[in-house]
């Protein structure tokens, strides 16, 4: 039924639409208690739901960042663990190193101080010979004799100065001696000075060793009792590592995009050109293979030589086992890399091959002209082919970080993003519940008539009412 | 670990075998008129098979055969070669494919009558036989059919899958007094190709070979 049709059940389309507005707004008026229970229940409900799937997302977040924490956590004691396990090798190393030195440097201050002591001993200054002609010549002084005294007292004096430059050769001789003695000691108090200085050195390197020691033990000491700080500390550090790591891994990436290039086209010649697995070429894909092994036998070379800790397994293997795999995965990485050089070298003689071939079709023979100076671009591609397994090795490092760093940024992103989503569930929850309440006010818009009406009539029942009270009241009084 | 990702490689290596070459090959065949009218234009075969080498891959093949009296048959294939998987053999055999193909251009004798229809049977048997996935049959000649009497050529080809090209198609003299014959030749077979279920070109500036392949 269209709305021209409505407007012609009488025969003035104005009354006819009066009257319909009439009906329309008293249906709405009469249904209006119903409807807003209605609007109501339906924003409820909704606005409920929305806040329960908001606690839901809450929870879930919340469990989400305990699994985060406890991941954090772990990661950090073992990090912990692994720095103060090599601080306290450093300083085993550097005890066992200079207590393996100890004996010999105290034998050595010992000898020393001996050769000290003795030649203090023997340096020790004698005193000069007492006079012996002092007396005598005071004797022969109060002798009455007229000149036998005077001779005797010639003979006396040149006795005794004789006597003096002897005792003072021999006091300078004896000087020198003393002098020579000390001279002697003085390799031996450097000695003594550089033993006692290098044990200072070994100690305040110990010391030092203690105090980092500390540092960490306090660091580790907090992560256990799950301090937020150290929680916050770990959160940062792990959101660094990731990105470094990531870095480093494109890198990576693009030097095994390097290797693939320079043994892919040989690969041709071993497996055929024309082959395919899939969309893509046999070719590429064993030459995509060999890296791949490459990089597993890195892998696995640092997991024996216990650099990275991706595999507990191999970690957990006896140490000549690990020998034994270090120098098999060895082996294995050397052979692959000889591998690629030879393929390099097999690139170049390919290429030459096909640009000789197609100048020869083109009918260019200027193209066919070899440069001089082409050993240049061959040695460097085979240099190339053999370093760049043994570089892709070290992809093994920024791997386990990346692997142990994505868990902790993947869990934050994941908190964040529930945490995003409990507020839209929150918003909408209480947008629905608002969005009721005016639901409820445009219902009432159109029946502003009947509604106004309904007011007065009530104020004056309530006026009415009240005026009975007051005339009973009235009547009482 | 070592030894499961090395038989991952041999598995990897040896996996060639479920894919066939062929499915993505292409298949060349070239048609090289050696009629009176057309002799002297033979030379430009060696320009279009030398093009078209440089632009055929291993497991790629070609053909190039003359047209002549009676073209259907194998005795008129000059060079035939199939690429191997290999890119250096496959290039060896490109150059020697260009020096028969060169012998073939010097020692051309002139043919009397020109049978392209057997021509092209034999090209679309030599293709078939190969499967390659794309075949394409080139034709240097001015597309004017002369058969001698008693060849019957009036058979219906199934050109599925094929394109076919002439190339450098030359106006006869008597082209020149009413061209609606040279017209009306290339319509003929444009609609004779076309008929067949195969794609029709024509090239006549063989220094614009860049379509081609």
């Amino acid at each position: 039924m269209s709305m021209s049709s409505l407007l012609t059940f009488t025969p003035w389309p104005a009354v006819s639409a009066a009257i319909l507005l009439i009906l329309l707004v008293t249906a709405l008026y009469l249904a209006r208690t119903t409807a807003h229970q209605a609007i109501e229940v339906a924003a409820g409900a909704l606005s409920r739901g929305l806040r329960i799937a908001a606690h839901s997302v809450i929870h879930a977040q919340e469990r989400l960042g305990a699994r985060n924490r406890q991941v954090l956590l772990a990661a950090g004691r073992e990090s912990k663990e692994r720095v103060v396990e090599r601080e306290f090798a450093r300083v085993a190393d550097t005890v066992r190193k200079d207590l393996a030195g100890y004996p010999d440097m105290h034998r050595r201050l010992s000898e020393a101080i001996l050769r000290i002591e003795e030649d203090q001993e023997k340096a020790a200054e004698a005193p000069p010979e007492a006079p012996g002609w002092a007396q005598a010549v005071k004797v022969v002084a109060n002798l009455d004799a007229r000149n036998a005294g005077a001779e005797i007292l010639s003979d006396i004096h040149k006795s005794m100065v004789k006597a003096h430059e002897e005792a003072m050769d021999d006091y300078r001789k004896a000087s020198s001696e003393r002098h020579a003695l000390l001279r002697r000691m003085a390799p031996d108090w450097r000695l003594i000075q550089q033993a006692l200085g290098h044990v200072h050195k070994s100690v305040e390197s110990v010391i030092g060793r203690s105090q980092t020691i500390d540092r960490h033990m306090e660091e580790y000491e907090a992560i256990v009792r799950g301090e937020d700080r150290a929680l916050s500390v770990l959160s940062s550090s792990s959101i660094v590592y990731f990105f470094i790591s990531a870095l480093v891994l494109a890198v990576a990436t693009a030097g095994t995009a390097v290797n693939f290039t320079l043994i892919a086209r040989p690969m041709a010649e071993m497996v055929g050109g024309t082959n395919f697995i899939g969309a893509f070429r046999t070719a590429d894909i064993a030459a995509l293979v060999i890296i791949m092994v490459e990089i597993s036998m890195g892998l696995f070379l640092m997991e024996s030589l216990r650099i990275t800790r991706l595999f507990p397994v191999i970690s957990a293997l006896s140490d000549k086992i690990r020998v034994r795999m270090v120098i098999i995965t060895f082996l294995i990485l050397l052979m692959m890399a000889s591998i690629e050089a030879g393929l390099a070298y097999m690139r170049e003689v390919l290429l030459l091959d096909e640009m000789a071939t197609n100048a020869l079709l083109r009918g260019d023979n200027s193209a066919t002209l070899v440069n001089s100076h082409l050993w240049i671009t061959t040695a460097a591609q085979m240099g190339m082919g053999f370093v760049l397994p043994f570089a892709l090795v070290f992809v093994a490092i920024p791997l386990e970080t990346f692997v142990h760093s994505l868990r902790t940024v993947v869990g934050l992103i994941g908190i964040a993003v529930l945490q995003a989503l409990a507020l839209i569930l929150r918003l909408l929850g209480n947008g629905a519940r608002h969005l009721g309440a005016l639901a409820c006010r445009l219902y009432d818009l159109p029946l502003f008539g009947p509604l106004w009406v309904e007011m007065r009539m009530r104020e004056r029942a309530r006026n009415g009412a009240a005026g009975r009270e007051e005339t009973a009241a009235w009547k009482e009084a | 670990m070592t030894r499961t990702l090395l038989l991952l490689l041999a598995a990897a290596l040896g996996l060639p075998a479920c894919a066939p070459p062929q499915a993505r090959s292409t298949g060349v065949y070239l048609l090289v008129d050696t009629s009176g009218s057309y002799n002297r234009q033979v030379t430009k075969a060696e320009q279009i098979t030398l093009y078209a080498l440089t632009r055929l891959q291993s497991a790629d093949s070609i053909a190039v055969a003359r047209i002549d009296t009676g073209s259907f048959t194998e005795k008129d294939i000059i060079a035939k070669a199939t690429f191997d998987d290999r890119p250096s053999t496959a290039n060896a055999q490109k150059r020697a494919f260009a020096s028969r193909v060169e012998k073939f251009i010097d020692q051309s004798p002139p043919a009397p009558y020109t049978d392209i229809t057997g021509g092209l049977l034999q090209a679309i048997e030599f293709l078939n036989e190969k499967r390659s996935a794309h075949k394409e049959i080139l034709i240097l000649s001015d597309m004017k059919e002369e058969l001698a009497k008693g060849y019957v050529r009036d058979i219906p080809l199934d050109f599925k899958g094929f394109d076919v090209v002439a190339l450098n198609v030359t106006k006869l003299r008597s082209d020149n007094f009413d061209p609606r014959q040279y017209l009306g030749r290339l319509d003929e077979w444009r609609a004779r190709v076309e008929k067949g279920g195969g794609h029709w070109r024509v090239i006549n500036d063989l220094d614009h070979l860049e379509g081609l392949l």
